[in-house]
């Protein structure tokens, strides 16, 4: 067992658990903490991968922005395990009956199938900053345009959907 | 590590996502959820892309990251302006958008 196997194990470990806590826990914010704790396990096996940039971009995006802006609607909304609505037991059960048949359907499915085997943490240079921005460049670039149309897009539409409506009111006059 | 843990992993992750929007009626948490299973997905890319040697791959999962940011920032706000209006995230109460 070699010490990039062991890493890979304790990662492993650490995102499921994690994520079981995201789903299990009744607090919305203990929530959020541990899905911050799944997405840092998620970034350690992308170094693992020698994936360095999309380590660094997951940590700041997801982490550092999209978590954090939960973080603040949670609190702003003061949402706690008390305010907390449940489903029952019965619906709990079914939740996880289906999720445990599709991840069963999903892995029989792919119990035969002829995958490579090559070892997936051999040291490569596709995840460098250089390599990514050579591709991104050269054939993404009409995405990348795109996709800052699409993030003004999201931010108007955050905007007006978040003001208060004043024009409603002023309209129904 | 063969592709195969990979492939374990992210298909547990996933489902664990999939048993999240099951179970909760908390709309954000339900959200948290779906964020947990792009993760997956985003994970299994960047292992394939090392076992094909594309980095095509990782592109897209940073097209991935970008488009879910932009989600996030919308979808927080239509659940903000629910709440406003209706001073509760249960998804239970979004039978009455009709009336």
């Amino acid at each position: 067992m070699s010490l990039h196997d062991i890493i890979f194990w304790i990662l492993s470990l650490w995102a499921i658990v994690c994520a079981i806590f995201v789903v299990i826990s009744r607090n919305p914010v203990n929530s959020v903490l541990f899905l911050i704790a799944t997405f840092f396990a998620i970034s350690g096996h992308y170094i693992l991968m020698n994936a360095q940039f999309l380590a660094i971009v997951n940590i700041i995006v997801y982490a550092g922005a999209i978590m954090v802006l939960f973080l603040f609607v949670i609190m702003l909304m003061n949402l706690n395990t008390d305010t907390e609505p449940q489903k029952s037991r019965l619906v709990h059960f079914a939740a996880l009956i289906s999720a445990g048949s599709l991840l069963l359907v999903v892995l029989s499915a792919f119990r035969k199938a002829e995958l490579t085997q090559i070892p997936v943490t051999d040291a490569g240079d596709i995840g460098l900053i250089k390599v990514l921005g050579k591709t991104l460049f050269d054939h993404y670039v009409l995405p990348f345009e795109l996709s800052s149309v699409l993030f003004l897009a999201a931010m108007v539409g955050a905007m007006v959907i978040g003001r208060k409506e004043v024009v409603e009111e002023k309209s129904t006059k | 590590m063969p592709i195969q843990s990979y492939l374990f992993l992210s298909f547990s992750l996933f489902a664990i996502g999939v048993m999240g929007v099951l179970m909760r009626r908390n709309a954000i948490v339900i959200f948290m959820c779906i964020e947990l299973m792009l993760n997956a997905v985003n994970l299994l890319l960047v292992a394939f892309s090392k076992v094909h040697g594309d980095p095509g791959a990782q592109v897209f999962v940073f097209f991935i990251m970008v488009v879910a940011a932009a989600e996030v920032a919308v979808g927080l706000a239509i659940i903000v302006m629910m709440f406003r209006k209706v001073n509760s995230v249960d998804i239970n109460i979004l039978n009455r958008l009709k009336n």
